[in-house]
């Protein structure tokens, strides 16, 4: 955690009231997002207990399963959930785009992609169980399940992949966008609690942020976003609704497990879209646009690959597979890094304090300067900036800037509070630089050592990253004989 | 340790289960936990009675779920078990056989139980033969800072070629080959436990401790199955710091020793067990012994919610987190932070550092916020 983000947890504590950690949102917001919050039924791996979702905060669906122990009423409640979220994903798949590239093949992307919000980490945990319950199940046969199922689980699998992809916005943890923007004064552990960490963000009127999440810890007033209940829910609520359903397999007692989980979800279900509003008023910023494209191209893709009739996700990456993922993960995650310092002057402050970034105020500037002779020469204008940061960067470290994206530089050196630094590239190719490609005396400026020129293949199909068509085909997955036996969603 | 017994008041020490063990190794920084632990308070009850009960509960339906899942494994003498040691230990397949160390007949004390198991364990351990046996409900004892805490494990002991395993059964699934990190470290935990408490047992009886394998075994369900499989798990890191832990609760002695004298956690139970200790005066008494709060305590320990309000209330860095304390250098209140933030507190002495540090960032957050 950087200085400033401590610091402004400190600020947190001593108002009372959450402090900003970002002045421009980060992660792309839908028009249309859809809230997901998924309950599970205590000590069950994946048994869903009972789900609220939908696009309109007005008009949440309710989906319970009244005997989480029952296989058909676990694939019932699939086959729902696919009703809900099948139509979303496939109406978004209608309208697309031509992209055109320079040396390839134009293709088409969609417009839009779907957005899914559950509370927490947790549930995005619970979404990948779910796909991985439900992508291999079989639309005939002994086990036979709704058709919607299997095609419902490769699109979870696909959204929980995703998840993990630094920068995708396509299944978001509120909690984590949250907190991406906003520091509590309490601890990260505390934050995962959605109720207590809105509480410090937006408390109701006449109470402070400290008094709120305060508040929100009891159970019985903010019961918790899942998808784990309240183990007090649990024992007085829950176990006499379900045994009561189980005795009687009654549509009056169904509807009481439903209005038991009900109370507990809908406290959230408000939650959830005070969230949403509340990022959505900050402005995007400039990288997000950028990124959500990089979501749209996956989504294309993946949902050509379904359309062709692909087989599942596989259970397992392979080794190698998992290894090179792992690298392309960690560049990826440098580059949202670096792109969002540059899209935000307080995210771009964390950097300035431990010493990789600085700004300052330019004092000399040498835009013809020039190294090498005759067909060797290279323009390489020189600044000198001013600056009262730390500066830790060795010579010939490589810099950005965020007032000229693209614009490359390299530290030639640092003495006092002047850094001497070189433009190396982003000045134009001709014998000068190009007007207003080099900073003028006087002017404030900002480099950073981020860099951000990992490229996500914009153009391929990548269900979490990995463009299949490049990496070649996944392990086909070959069901085991005793499959539908062991893979009962028990 | 009679001060320990004033200490707790006129109630039985709280026995400690290998849960309680496990979680004592939480938080070993922490000199309100040692003594409370150490004295067997029941610190739950302390908790309620402050007026900040613990957090913790346990759904039925998990309840009832590992209990299935236990008596699964453990159907027809342990012969779905038996299978997957035979597979992990690669025993040959008729060589296994079941001893039910529970088995004593009438209602007997854990004293007589545990007599029971060493008797049979001795014999196993004298024992040359190859053969495998498991040993079912075994009850071992563990000293705890002078006091006796018997574990009674839904945990076996097998035995193969001289050496012992601990076999844990838990009901968390795995999937695809992965479980939940945290419930697989807290059965980490837990098994390591039972190794030293075996071990114990061996050496006491002359026995090369060693000869408990440092290797659990983890049985989990499979996917979503309720097949049960098994992973062998090394615990070695985890009997280290229980190792630790314990010896420093031996120690406890030291800070016991620095308490006021007549401090006690007695809660003043009537005659119906109810207590009646004037709350501000327990609030007091336990004040009296220093805490080290860190949110993890939020889930190790009953006493979380009275330390950190005292943590709050002492304007504590601390109730931050780690992450936080270590960005600030260890500062140790948020007041004390701020004002050397803003300038308005002179660093001390090795404080520059951070102070410099605390001065730019509220430099910057005022500038570009
Ligand atoms: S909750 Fe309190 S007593 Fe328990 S470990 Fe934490 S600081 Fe110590």
């Amino acid at each position: 955690m950087s200085t400033l983000a401590a610091l402004a947890r400190l600020r947190a504590v001593h108002t009372g009231a959450a402090q900003r950690l970002a002045t421009v949102r980060h992660c792309h917001l839908s028009e249309r997002p859809m809230v997901l919050i998924p309950l599970r039924l205590a000590g069950e791996a994946a048994a869903p207990l009972a789900a609220m979702a939908g696009t309109d905060p007005a008009r949440p669906r309710l989906l319970v399963v009244p005997q989480p122990r029952d296989r058909d009423l676990r694939f019932a409640f699939a086959a729902e959930l696919a009703e809900i979220l099948l139509p979303y994903i496939e109406g978004l798949q209608k309208a697309t785009e031509t992209v055109e590239r320079r040396g390839a093949e134009p293709f088409e992307r969609c417009v839009d992609a779907p957005q899914v919000i559950v509370p927490n980490r947790s549930a995005v945990a619970f979404v990948q169980l779910l796909g991985r319950s439900t992508r291999f199940r079989r639309a005939e046969g002994e086990y036979a399940v709704h058709p919607s199922v299997p095609v419902l689980g490769r699109w979870l699998t696909f959204l929980a992949q995703r998840a993990q992809y630094p920068g995708s916005a396509s299944l978001l943890a509120a909690t984590e966008a949250m907190s991406l923007h906003w520091a509590t004064g309490q601890s990260a552990l505390e934050d995962a609690n959605l109720a207590s960490l809105m509480g410090w963000i937006d408390p109701p009127p006449g109470m402070t942020g400290a008094e709120a999440a305060r508040e929100a810890e009891d159970p019985l007033v903010w019961p918790p976003a899942g998808p784990a209940t309240d183990p007090g829910f649990d024992s007085e609520v829950l176990a006499p609704a379900i045994r009561a359903y189980a005795e009687t397999r009654s549509d009056r007692a169904a509807a009481r497990v439903g209005e038991a989980v009900r109370s507990q979800l809908e406290p959230t279900w408000r939650l959830m879209w005070r969230a949403v509003g509340l990022l959505g008023a900050l402005p995007a910023g400039p990288g997000v646009a950028a990124r959500w494209e990089g979501d749209r191209a996956s989504f294309t893709g993946f949902a050509a690959q379904l359309a062709e009739g692909g087989p599942p996700q596989p259970k397992r990456d392979g080794a190698v597979g998992a290894a090179s993922r792992l690298a392309r993960m960690e560049r990826a995650q440098a580059s949202y890094d670096a792109q969002r310092a540059y899209d935000d002057p307080l995210v771009m402050a964390g950097h300035r304090l431990t010493g990789e970034a600085f700004t300052g105020t330019v004092l000399a500037a040498d835009p013809d300067h020039a190294e090498g002779e005759g067909r060797g020469r290279k323009l390489r204008p020189l600044l000198t900036v001013r600056t009262s940061d730390p500066v830790r960067l060795a010579a010939g470290t490589r810099l950005g800037t965020p007032e000229r994206r693209g614009q490359q530089a390299e530290v030639v050196e640092i003495t006092g509070g002047h850094v001497t630094l070189k433009i190396v590239k982003g000045m134009g190719r001709g014998r000068t630089a190009s007007p207003g490609s080099v900073p003028e005396v006087g002017e404030r400026v900002c480099y950073a050592a981020l860099t951000d020129e990992y490229q996500p293949p914009a153009s391929l199909p990548a269900p979490e990253d990995t463009p299949w068509t490049h990496g070649g085909p996944p392990p086909e997955h070959v069901p085991a004989v005793e499959e539908p036996d062991e893979e009962e969603w028990a | 340790m009679d001060r320990l017994d004033e200490l707790r008041g006129p109630v039985p020490p709280r026995p400690h289960d290998a849960r309680a063990i496990a979680a004592l190794a939480a938080n070993p920084g922490c000199a309100r936990r040692a003594v409370l632990d150490a004295a067997g308070i029941d610190k739950d009850a302390t908790a309620t009675h402050l007026g900040f009960p613990a957090p913790f509960g346990q759904s039925p339906f998990a309840i009832t779920r590992g209990n299935v899942f236990e008596a699964l494994v453990k159907e027809s003498g342990c012969a779905e078990l038996l299978r997957l040691l035979r597979e992990i230990l690669g025993l040959p397949i008729p060589l296994a056989s079941y001893t039910d160390l529970g088995d004593v007949g009438g209602n007997p004390s854990a004293h007589l139980r545990h007599s029971h198991t060493r008797r049979l364990l001795d014999r196993a351990a004298r024992d040359g033969d190859d053969a495998g046996t498991l040993y079912d409900h075994p009850l071992l004892r563990l000293d705890i800072a002078g006091h006796t805490s018997y574990l009674e494990p839904d945990v076996v002991a097998f035995r193969l070629g001289g050496r012992f395993h601990i076999v844990e059964i838990k009901s968390f699934s795995v999937i695809d080959g992965q479980a939940e990190p945290d419930k697989v470290a807290a059965a980490a935990r837990q098994a390591a436990v039972y190794v030293l408490a075996l071990r114990d047992t061996l050496e006491e009886l002359g026995h090369d401790p060693a000869r408990v394998s440092h290797d659990v075994v983890l049985v989990c369900p499979e996917n979503f199955a309720n097949r049960p499989a098994a992973t062998l798990v090394d615990v070695r890191r985890e009997l280290a710091v229980l190792r630790r832990q314990l010896a420093r609760m031996t120690r406890v002695g030291a800070i016991v020793d620095a308490l006021e004298p007549g401090l006690t956690f007695d809660l003043v139970p009537d005659a119906g067990g109810a207590p009646t200790r004037p709350v501000a005066d327990l609030r007091e008494a336990v004040r009296g012994v220093g805490a080290r709060y860190a949110p993890d305590c939020l889930s190790t320990c009953d006493l979380c919610f009275f330390c950190r309000d005292e943590a709050a209330s002492e304007g504590s860095t601390d109730l931050l987190g780690r992450q936080v304390r270590d960005a600030l250098g260890g500062v140790a209140t948020v007041a004390e932070a701020l004002g050397l933030a803003d300038g308005s507190l002179i660093p001390d002495e090795g404080q520059e550092e951070i102070a410099r540090l605390l001065r730019l960032a509220d430099r910057m957050y005022a500038e570009v916020s």
